[in-house]
């Protein structure tokens, strides 16, 4: 029995070094030299470099100025990036369909003169609850609201919205989609 | 189903296939050349006798002893990170049972993910015990597979070759390239590497939210607490993700796994990881194939695993893109939004790269996932579950799917030969008693453990209480935890609350014996046939490299499942999607 045990733990000893250590650190050596920012978390800085977000990360907007996100079910508060966590709660669960119906209310209060169908994705919560993206539907959806917010034409907030969209990338993967922080922080910078 | 939906099937298909032959050659020279130079060096210095050819026991001691090993290791670092370096969220020690649970789950490449990473894991953890065990418990697999099919290959010997060779060879030539390659074309996506502390960044909207606290007469009131930051959880993600993706491990780095947006942030790095799980399985086919000199007995194997995979892919997209009849909102699929039923889904990934993930992750032992399977609809959660309970040999894990679906080929060619009347034969080696019964144990083990733990915890208080969603979704969320880990698959209906001691001593002994109580008997096999001499093909020998072979491979994988889950299956999903409609239209 004793002679499995040598070659079980040298190899054991061996191996880990091996991809426990060099082959993260030789990972960690290559992401630093190439991909420095998106190593540490693709972090959005504002004028005075001061760390205001992730562009991979989402963040909670409530205000009507503001674009909103989908919804979040992270504790104890929305979009805590430090604990992700989806709902997991179960197709038919009435908490589930209670839940949608508050956020479909909230949305139509804040705007009463939209009359078209909330898209699924704004009033269902996200698989990590740090989804950054709303889909093109839900940006359209809330674009009357904005503009009246703010002011501003709606076909002047439409192009920035377009602006802001990402398509399939490399025209077949993914779904179209505009990343919610990055648009209102665009929106600041025009209009603060 | 969409033309983009079926676009990204297609290529997601084509891509993986097209990768089956190169890398399959690959793997088989690697496990047919003979250890030389510097690398007989390392093994001498180790203390291996590179050149021993191993009977079947022996080969299984080695297994055995590596794993325990490993598992002690892993167990011990999680009891210990407090005092280790590499944690600089000072994590405290991880509790007892779930330390237990998680040393299991990724010694045995079922990597359950009873934590949540970000939030009990120190990165020292997660490199030197989990990125360690995602490439050892896989190579374990590849080789207990490789010294089966040296069974087949050999005649009147009791060798099957040696475990420290095939297990360090897997290691190092296979799986650290392939993983190497994927970190870094994943970083280049976007996802994280680094050994920093949490970052901390300032929000543009303050959120406020309602916390129940008690007030200076202990009388419970919610007080209102403002939060101007938001905290992101980073580490060393992208080397542990490569791995956990290629090697079939699928325990995340955070506690939502390739959800996460620093695990996957784009659809590219989604197609990426996504390939890495089926990748090796779909390849060792052809390893298979070439090792044992005809390359259309692996191709037959890989054309039956394809065809029910590709089913299945349909089945779940459509019902995923379908969508939630209970809900009075926007749910058709248009050029502007994926629709569908988009709860528990990223909208980067929309419905069909949510659902093609949930099937490949679960035909492949993988586990991971990039939406929460525990709010797909009742079907859509029907199909991941029923691809586990067929024993993980749709692709299955590294080495492990295709060694099950051997063991059902040896069951196929045994009815046949019932059928017929003449002795069963595959590849040359008579099928005899002996191989018989060990077959038998391989079938039955994982459906005792999935249907006696789910019996077990439902008529238990301890189990009911983690139940999340009440009725039939609650069965289904314990029969789904059970099926993942008496399958090694690792992937959760996470509405069940499983760290608890009960779930994580329970699903650990379920991952235990469904890993060993396999990989023993599949060696076993390994060794008697490898004693047996080579039958010339005769007018009664049932020809294994046909089309019509791969039909009655499929009908033995899909009786088996069916007879054994459906009245389980029946209880859970099946009466929710029953339920569902029924609200619809009272």
């Amino acid at each position: 029995m004793l002679n499995y045990f040598k070659p079980a733990a040298m190899l054991l000893l061996l191996l880990t070094l091996l991809t426990g250590v060099l082959y993260p650190l030789v990972v960690t050596a290559f992401a630093h030299t190439f991909y420095a920012d998106k190593a540490n978390g693709s972090l959005l800085y504002d004028a005075k470099r001061q760390a205001i977000g992730s562009a991979l990360i989402g963040q909670s907007f409530t205000l009507p100025k503001y674009f909103w996100g989908r919804a979040s079910a992270t504790a104890p508060y929305p979009y805590n990036a430090g604990a992700s966590s989806g709902s997991n709660l179960g197709a038919t669960n009435p908490v589930l369909i209670d839940a949608v119906n508050t956020r479909v209310k909230i949305l139509q209060a804040a705007d009463p003169s939209n009359k078209t169908p909330v898209p699924v994705d704004l009033v269902t919560a996200s698989g990590s609850g740090l989804d950054p993206h709303i889909s093109v539907a839900a940006a359209e959806y809330q674009i009357k609201r904005v503009a009246k917010a703010r002011n501003m034409d709606e076909n002047k907030l439409r192009e920035l919205v377009n602006a802001q969209t990402e398509s399939r990338q490399w025209l077949v993967f993914g779904e179209p989609r505009v990343n919610v922080l990055q648009l209102n922080l665009a929106l600041d910078a025009q209009q603060p | 189903m969409t033309g983009h939906n079926f676009l990204q099937i297609a290529l997601y298909l084509v891509v993986l296939l097209a990768l089956v032959k190169p890398l399959g050659a690959y793997m088989a020279r690697i496990y047919q050349v003979q250890p030389a130079g510097f690398e007989q060096r390392l093994y001498r210095w180790c203390g291996v006798d590179a050149g021993q050819d191993m009977r079947w026991t022996q080969y299984a001691v080695a297994l055995l002893v590596f794993n325990l090993l490993g598992l002690l290791v892993v167990y011990a670092l999680q009891r210990c990170q407090a005092f280790l370096p590499f944690n600089p969220q000072h994590l405290p020690a991880i509790s007892p049972d779930s330390a237990f649970n998680t040393a299991i789950s990724f010694a045995s490449n079922t990597n359950w993910q009873g934590y949540g990473g970000e939030t009990t894991m120190s990165y020292f953890t997660q490199m030197l015990g989990l990125t360690v065990q995602n490439f050892l418990s896989a190579a374990s697999g590849m080789a207990v597979l490789v010294a089966l099919i040296r069974g087949f290959i050999r005649r009147n010997t009791d060798g099957i070759g040696n475990f420290w060779v095939d297990m360090t060879r897997s290691t190092v030539y296979i799986l650290l390239p392939l993983s190497l390659l994927l970190a870094v074309l994943l970083v280049g996506q976007g996802v994280v590497q680094n050994f920093e502390p949490y970052q901390t960044v300032t929000l543009t909207e303050t959120v406020s939210y309602e916390q129940p606290t008690q007030d200076a007469s202990g009388k419970s009131v919610t007080e209102t607490i403002k939060i101007q930051q938001q905290t992101l959880a980073l580490g060393p993600a992208a080397s542990q993700i490569a791995i956990k993706q290629l090697g079939t491990n699928g325990g995340g780095f955070f506690n939502v796994n390739s959800a996460h947006p620093f695990e996957n942030p784009t659809p590219l790095s989604n197609f990426l990881e996504m390939l890495a799980i089926l990748l090796i399985p779909a390849s060792l086919c052809y390893t298979f194939g070439m090792m044992v000199g005809d390359t259309r007995q692996g191709w037959v194997i890989l054309a039956a695993m394809t065809l029910i995979f590709t089913t299945l892919v349909f089945v779940d997209v459509s019902a995923e893109q379908s969508g939630n009849p209970l809900l009075q909102v926007d749910q058709l699929a248009s050029e502007s939004q994926a629709g569908g039923n988009m709860e528990g889904k990223e909208t980067r990934f929309g419905i069909v790269n949510s659902a093609l993930w949930a099937v490949a992750t679960t035909a492949a032992s993988n586990g991971s996932v990039n939406a929460m399977h525990d709010s797909f609809t009742p079907l859509g959660g029907l199909v991941p579950m029923w691809l586990m309970q067929l024993g993980e040999v749709i692709f299955g894990g590294v080495g492990s799917g295709l060694y099950g679906m051997i063991v059902f080929a040896i069951v196929a060619v045994f009815i046949a030969g019932l059928m017929i009347g003449r002795t069963p034969e595959y590849l040359g080696k008579k099928i005899e008693a002996f191989e018989m019964k060990m077959a038998a144990v391989i079938i039955l083990v994982p459906p005792l453990m999935v249907l006696g733990g789910t019996a077990l915890a439902l008529m238990l208080e301890v189990g009911k209480v983690g139940v999340l969603n009440n009725g039939a979704h609650g069965f289904s969320e314990v029969l789904y935890a059970f099926s993942s880990a008496g399958n090694n698959n690792g992937s959760a209906f996470a509405g069940l609350s499983a760290n608890t001691p009960f779930y994580n001593l329970m699903l650990g002994v379920a991952m235990l014996f469904s890993r060993y109580w396999l990989m023993i008997p599949v060696l076993a096999i390994a060794g008697s046939l490898a004693n047996k001499k080579i039958v010339p093909v005769g007018a009664g020998t049932l020809p294994t490299h046909t089309p019509l072979f791969a039909v009655l491979l499929m009908i033995t994988v899909l009786m088996v499942g069916a007879l054994t889950f459906v009245p389980a299956l029946a209880l859970g999903p099946i009466v929710e999607h029953l339920q569902m409609t029924q609200q619809v239209q009272p």
